[in-house]
């Protein structure tokens, strides 16, 4: 008897087809209105397109939230239309340059390009020929040795920001706030004239790493301080009201709490400096055959790879660059999800 | 349920009774309880904070195994009491202080004093319940041995007398792996306890442990206050006087007059709430102010 009782489930806040209608129809009629306007006025293009269907698509809305209810609506739909076009103005550009890049750049690719480098292979040759082993392998070790020097300096700096709070606190934030301003050829050319002029060493990954690492510190630091300070501090009082002292609470409590928010950080810095190229022409001197002592010898990465074969400006060349372009877009997105996986895996906040 | 429920009732009939009654029928039902644990007792406490000058002269002996509640209008210090009761007041960077904590007859301010483990012994439980996040319940139970790196043969044996002790154990035995987050808040706050509980702490601290908590809640963590008393000293603030009624043995009341928090008087809970000494306890305790 209780089965007769209960209602089937619905959702009365839904849109039924009827009420639908005058939106379909308003949707309809915003279209034509805008064809109108740019076939019979001044206004041509694909430009005016989008400008002139913005400004009727807003007006439309509001003309039918007015009718339907009042000013307040009409001034709510106007909002909303803004905000998803907003929306749609930062999903076009990324879109049509990941479009630009996959259009352009599958056709270069190829599972050879993987097992070969370009030590004898001219850069206008066929596609078939050559690779780009060596700026694969160029990246992968400036990537982790930059990772390696910047992510502990990194975190152990937003650290003491957060945890310890010690009286250089104020300085060492102002420091690294300037430092995230550094431009990137500077840092180039900054180990350039320390690590090899001064002390001279030779070309190297190892001294493009270091060239990123100044990049990539402040990054880290600067998201991991915004993350820590996230944290209740309750959490940090309970550790050290248990009898834990301030480093076993941080690295048991704050830091596990925070887990999820610092490989964002990590992540935050590898993308800031993994397609970074000033810097590599001044540290790494390029080259074309595969280099794979990080510490010694010229050697190559992606971005430069990309950068030369542009700069070829052969027919050949140029598709060799887009190749590189999305190889190196899928390198990074491999990585990104990766982290991801492993870190979505356990952890909190 | 129905206590808090016929306290309030009769309090509203007739508060300074109604309030005696309760304390002094606990007091009867309690007995003369045997002695456990290790009393603390604070001498001529003074706190600042800046040159703000929030607690003057403070004098309490705790003794051992009985339950002390600590009352007071917002903002008379008795939080910033307890905290320099396990030293977590000089967390607080413009902190500062003067008197004496004695633990076992040695000043807990002593220099040369191992802080870590004069928290160990002193455990506290916040205000608001805070379970750590990227533990689960069992590793949050645990979670004091790993932070002060002790060494426990058996782990499964004290997980399992902690919640039984916190009151717990019956609702998480079959989800111990969960998160601690997964509980609810009255949940949470006794997870809370149970984790204090598990370093054996002589003296428990508890800032209002109850003020974020439903009253079904509230009536299960007094019950389990009141069983923690056998064995340890237990320093409760509350602004619930129901609350202190039913759980304590004694009673502090604490008043700051514009200027700094001062102790009126701390006698037996049965005292405060039906023969107070200070015009201005009975005041408060009758709901006159505060």
């Amino acid at each position: 008897m209780s089965t007769a009782t209960i209602p089937r489930p619905s959702k009365p806040w839904g849109v039924n087809f009827k009420q639908a209608i005058p939106d379909v129809v308003a949707a309809f009629a915003t279209l034509l209105i805008t064809y109108a306007i740019v076939a019979y006025t001044p206004l041509k293009g694909k430009l005016a397109f989008v400008i002139v269907l913005f400004l009727v698509a807003v007006i439309a809305s509001a003309a039918i939230s007015g009718i339907r209810r009042d000013r307040k609506a009409a001034l709510n739909s106007i909002s909303t239309v803004m905000i998803y076009v907003a929306g749609m103005f930062v999903i076009f550009p990324l879109g049509s340059i990941l479009y630009e890049i996959i259009r352009r750049g599958i056709g270069g690719l190829s599972l050879g390009m993987f097992s070969t480098d370009m030590a004898v292979t001219a850069s206008d040759a066929p596609l078939s020929e050559g690779g780009l082993i060596h700026a694969v392998v160029g990246t992968f070790y400036i990537v982790i040795i930059a990772s390696l020097i910047s992510v502990p300096i990194g975190i152990l700096t937003a650290l003491y920001l957060t945890e310890i709070k010690g009286k250089a606190a104020g300085t060492i934030r102002f420091f690294v706030q300037a430092m995230s301003g550094i431009p990137s050829i500077v840092a180039g050319l900054f180990i350039y004239a320390v690590w090899m002029i001064a002390l001279g060493n030779q070309y190297s990954a190892a001294a493009g790493a270091m060239a990123l690492a100044i990049l990539m510190i402040p990054t880290v630091a600067r998201t991991s301080e915004e993350v820590l300070k996230l944290i209740p501090s309750d959490l940090r009082e309970a550790g050290l009201a248990m009898g834990g002292t301030q480093w076993r609470t941080v690295a048991m409590i704050v830091i596990p709490a925070a887990q999820s928010g610092l490989i964002t950080a990590v992540i935050l810095g590898v993308a800031r400096v993994a397609g970074e190229t000033a810097p590599l022409l001044l540290t790494m001197g390029g080259a074309d055959a595969l280099n794979l002592n990080p510490f010694a010898g010229n050697s190559s990465a992606i971005p430069f790879y990309v950068w030369k074969n542009f700069l070829l400006g052969t027919e050949t060349a140029i598709d060799r660059a887009w190749s590189g372009v999305l190889v190196l877009m899928i390198i990074v997105l491999f990585f990104f999800s990766l982290t991801r996986f492993l870190s979505g895996r356990k952890g909190r906040f | 349920m129905s206590t808090i429920q016929g306290a309030n009732q009769m309090s509203q009939a007739n508060p300074v009774h109604s309030l005696a009654n309760v304390a002094a029928a606990h007091s009867a039902s309690k007995g003369d309880h045997h002695i456990a644990g290790t009393g603390i007792e604070a001498k001529n406490i003074h706190a600042w904070f800046g040159d703000k000058h929030v607690i003057d002269d403070v004098s309490i002996d705790f003794f051992p195994g009985t339950v002390t509640a600590l009352i007071g209008p917002s903002g008379c210090g008795k939080s910033t009491f307890i905290r320099i009761l396990n030293r977590m007041h000089e967390f607080i960077p413009t902190a500062a202080m003067a008197g004496e904590v004695l633990l076992e007859g040695k000043d807990i301010y002593q220099s040369g004093t191992d802080v870590t483990k004069i928290r160990l012994g002193i455990g506290m439980v916040f205000q608001k319940p805070n379970p750590f996040p990227s533990m689960t319940i069992k590793e949050n139970v645990l979670s004091g041995l790993k932070l002060a790196q002790l060494k426990v043969s058996n782990q499964s044996e004290l997980l399992e007398s902690c919640l039984v002790r916190a009151g717990l154990w019956n609702e998480v035995k079959d989800r111990l792996n969960e998160y601690g987050g997964a509980l609810s808040g009255g949940q949470q706050q006794r997870l809370c306890i149970a984790r204090s509980l598990a370093v054996s702490p002589q003296v428990l601290l508890m800032d209002e442990p109850c003020s974020a908590l439903d009253p079904g809640s509230t009536l299960r963590i007094e019950e389990t206050i009141r069983e923690l008393s056998a064995s340890m000293t237990i320093i409760i603030v509350t602004h619930n006087m129901q609350q202190a009624a039913r759980v304590s043995d004694r009673t502090g009341f604490f008043l700051s007059d514009g200027g700094p928090g001062r102790l009126i008087e701390c006698s037996s809970t049965s005292e405060i709430f039906s023969n107070p000494k200070d015009k201005r306890t009975e005041d408060y305790v009758t709901g006159r102010f505060g």
